[in-house]
């Protein structure tokens, strides 16, 4: 005769370790897609400020389309740095530290002006200001590809 | 860069049809460059070859044929072309003149109105232009009025617009007229004005909204906006507070609000820029007027600024007098419209700051919507390459311009310089006003984005840098001793006024605006009235009889030795006069002789003279003709005319004559006795 068998336990839902483990892969998912955006930024940064220096724009048009860019593009990488914490990954926040207290540094000492932005038609064409800010765009290109990267196989 | 036409005698005007440039770098055609056989010329900036083209083998002059590099454009560093249509985006504008001023209870009040409505009648006939000259005017106070001065009318019609959230153009046309159909009705127009608002009862400014309307009013052809203000912009778009603390104008630590507060002026000018207009700004104001974001308009649309502090027709009567004389020479010098400038230089330099008032369009591209003779500019190079295989280098500008007369024209300077291996070489070829001059334009912008104090700073370090750098390179003798070079030996002395000039002081009461507009002047002045401002000429007047003389168009002019600017050399038996570029002080000392007073002043003794004294009378005597005939020499020689002042020893406003004397020592700076020996603990440590 063959003994009923102990009815099994079905299966539960999954543990709390396994939950946080799909948000954070769900964070880098979200991560990944926003890097590819702010990459996007990047390249048209460079683009734009190569284009001031051949002379091929106006300083004025090329300020009126680069100011409305910089937040968003901060902004983004200040939310993914909240998503980084709330899902705990604390390596990611401290690679992403740097980059959101330098945005913050050069959002606070920006030139006056009314609307959102940082290039100042007046100064942009001063060869200094020039050459930091495609030095800027530049490494910035580079930091988001690695993390593009790092988030991939992370 | 910028030469006083009476200055250059004799300005070579090419009308050929071709101009000749190369094919690359698109320089001029100009005195260094190098001719290959005679056929081909080698272009300096680029070192390219081109070809001479087969009109420029003929030289008009001498009639000759084969000698390209006998033609005026090869023989002369400054030349001016006729430019062809090529030249051109649209035909050349008219001279359009737009005069906005503001009539609060501020400014009828102060009365600079009835000045200004004076001198443009009679200057009316001497404004630069043809036969399509254009003029309007635009009044505002808590309203904006405009005028219309259509040609048929019987009398100038006054329209007021009230909605300055939204500001309008009343009429489309008939506010700016032509000059010489509509003459009658803008004389009566300017014999009305200072009488429409003796009674007003309107404290508010709405000047945002009043700029704004002048700029829509200006669009269509370009020109210059005079703009006439008395006190703070307080209603309408570009509203600005008081951003002063009076008890912050004497601090040593930090002075803020040096920069704009919002960009609305910023905006404007290059809004205005872009359609070829400049704004020009007078503030007569006698309060604080945040005069950091007004020039603002001005700075970027290549405008100029004047500014009259403690403005009030009787109370002030020097100020209302050099208001007028400003005017003057304002209303009657030449212009240029829609100007762009470019600086090309050798392969290897590259420029990469502009100092002065216009709009960087590209990397080297400077847009200027009016040229002002009275401007003067700075550009910083570096070096890029090496030089070591080139002995020249060569700077070309070109500004393209309209003039006045509706004829589109170049003006091109060339310099050259050669390039040198060592440093001691360097040196004797350094012209310590031109760095003087540099470095105040960098510690303006060093103020404006970092602080003041790091302006000052960088400015003993350039000092200190330099001699050190001499002193280790140049020569071998033992490092106590202060050695500078032949040319440089002024330059401690030069940068020791510029850290007591108004801009850059700390520890004596400044008040805001002063110090603006200083660092404005410092910005935009040339280089000949700077150094003026900087390092005033001090001389004795008292005993002219006995200097030495020089013969100048008849009339026979003292050549009185200068003086050190220290309260040394001033002597209680003594009258001595200071030129400070746009103001004369004289100084009489308490015991002085009794002839002088009685010929130069026509006063009997010293007390008698008034505390207020601006005008020396025409006495029959010979010390008053020498005087007399030295202040008028003095006078001749820069376009801007000054004002004078006689200062008494018991005299308040004697703190101003004093506060020149950069040499001694004051509370809060040092003697440069002091500064030569701080320098070199600085190099010697």
């Amino acid at each position: 005769m063959i003994a009923p068998g102990i009815p099994r336990a079905a299966p539960g839902p999954p543990g709390p370790a396994a939950m946080a483990f799909t948000f954070a892969a769900f964070c880098y998912m979200l991560a990944l897609l926003l890097t590819a955006a702010l990459i996007f930024f990047a390249i048209w940064h460079i683009i734009a400020f190569d284009e001031l220096k051949t002379d091929y724009k106006n300083p004025i048009d090329q300020c009126n389309t680069l100011n409305p860019l910089v937040l968003p593009e901060y902004l983004i990488h200040a939310f993914f740095c909240v998503m980084f914490l709330c899902a705990a990954e604390w390596l990611t926040l401290g690679l992403n530290m740097p980059l959101l207290a330098y945005h913050i540094w050069r959002y606070m000492s920006r030139p006056v002006m009314s609307g959102p932005g940082l290039y100042d038609p007046t100064t942009i064409m001063n060869a200094d200001i020039l050459a930091y800010c495609q030095k800027e765009g530049w490494c910035k290109l580079a930091f988001y590809l690695l993390s593009f990267f790092y988030y991939l196989y992370g | 860069m910028t030469k006083n036409i009476s200055v250059l005698l004799q300005l070579p005007v090419i009308t050929s049809s071709t101009i000749v440039r190369c094919r690359s770098c698109r320089t001029y055609i100009n005195p260094f460059v190098s001719f290959i056989d005679q056929r081909r010329w080698k272009c300096n900036l680029c070192y390219r070859v081109n070809d001479v083209p087969e009109e420029f083998m003929y030289n008009p002059l001498t009639r000759s044929y084969g000698e390209p590099h006998k033609r005026p454009e090869v023989q002369n560093s400054t030349v001016e072309f006729i430019a062809s249509s090529d030249y051109m985006l649209r035909p050349p504008q008219p001279a359009v003149y737009l005069f906005v001023l503001d009539v609060s209870h501020n400014a009828v009040e102060a009365g600079y109105l009835t000045i200004v409505c004076q001198s443009l009648l009679e200057n009316l006939d001497k404004l630069p232009g043809d036969s399509r000259t254009r003029i309007g005017f635009i009044t505002f106070d808590s309203t904006v009025q405009f005028y219309n001065l259509q040609e048929g009318l019987s009398q100038p019609q006054m329209l007021i617009v009230s909605d300055i959230d939204d500001i309008f153009l009343p009429t489309p046309d008939s506010l700016l007229v032509n000059l010489h159909e509509s003459k009658e009705l803008i004389k009566d127009l300017l014999n009305a004005l200072p009488n429409m608002f003796t009674n007003t009862r309107e404290t508010h400014s709405a000047l945002g909204p009043a700029l704004q309307a002048a700029f829509k009013l200006m669009s269509p052809t370009g020109g210059r906006i005079s703009v006439f203000q008395t006190q703070l912009p307080s209603l309408g778009a570009g509203l600005l507070h008081s951003r002063e603390d009076p008890n912050q104008r004497s601090s040593t630590k930090v002075v803020q609000h040096l920069g704009p507060a919002t960009d609305f002026y910023k905006k404007l000018a290059l809004d205005c820029s872009g359609q070829q207009t400049a704004v020009d700004l007078f503030l007569l104001s006698s309060q604080y007027s945040d005069l950091a974001s007004l020039a603002c308009m001005s700075k970027y649309s290549a405008g100029c600024i004047y500014y009259y502090p403690s403005f009030h027709r009787s109370h002030n009567p020097a100020q209302a007098e050099k208001l007028q004389k400003d005017l003057k020479r304002y209303l009657t010098r030449k212009i240029g419209f829609e100007a762009v400038m470019r600086i090309r230089c050798t392969k290897g330099l590259s420029i990469h700051t502009f100092h002065g008032n216009f709009f960087v369009r590209s990397t080297d591209l400077l847009s200027l919507a009016n040229v002002n003779p009275d401007a003067g500019f700075a550009v910083q190079m570096s070096i890029e390459e090496s030089l070591t295989d080139t002995s020249l280098v060569c700077f070309q500008t070109a500004l393209l311009y309209t003039s006045s007369k509706g004829e589109r024209r170049i003006r091109v300077h060339t310099l050259c310089l050669p390039v040198v291996s060592s440093l001691a070489d360097v040196y004797a070829g350094a012209d310590v006003q031109a760095v003087v001059c540099l470095l105040a334009n960098m510690a303006v912008d060093r103020s404006v984005s970092s602080s003041l104090s790091d302006a000052r700073d960088a400015l003993v370090n350039a000092v200190v840098d330099s001699l050190a750098a001499y002193m280790s390179t140049a020569s071998n003798l033992q490092q106590s001793m202060l050695i500078a070079p032949n040319s440089l030996k002024l330059f401690p002395l030069y940068i020791l006024a510029l850290l007591k000039q108004k801009a850059f002081r700390t520890g004596t009461s400044t008040r805001l605006d002063d110090r603006v507009y200083a660092m404005c002047q410092m910005k935009s002045q040339p280089l000949v009235h700077l150094m003026k401002m900087i390092h005033p000429n001090l001389y004795r007047i008292d005993k002219l009889i006995d200097e030495s003389t020089i013969h100048v168009n008849d009339r026979v002019v003292p050549q009185p030795p200068l003086q050190k600017l220290s309260a040394e050399k001033l002597t209680r038996e003594g009258a001595f006069l200071m030129d400070c570029g746009s103001i004369f002080y004289i100084w009489i000392g308490k015991n002085c002789s009794n002839n002088f007073i009685k010929d130069v002043l026509g006063y009997p003794n010293y007390a008698s003279v008034p505390q207020k004294m601006t005008q020396l009378p025409e006495v029959d005597a010979l010390s008053s003709e020498r005087t007399r005939s030295f202040i008028s020499w003095l006078r001749d020689s820069r376009p801007l005319s000054p004002v004078l002042q006689v200062i008494k020893d018991e005299n308040p406003a004697k703190t101003d004559f004093f506060q020149h004397l950069i040499e001694d020592r004051t509370e809060a700076a040092f003697s440069y006795y002091e500064f030569l020996l701080n320098i070199q603990q600085q190099i010697c440590k």
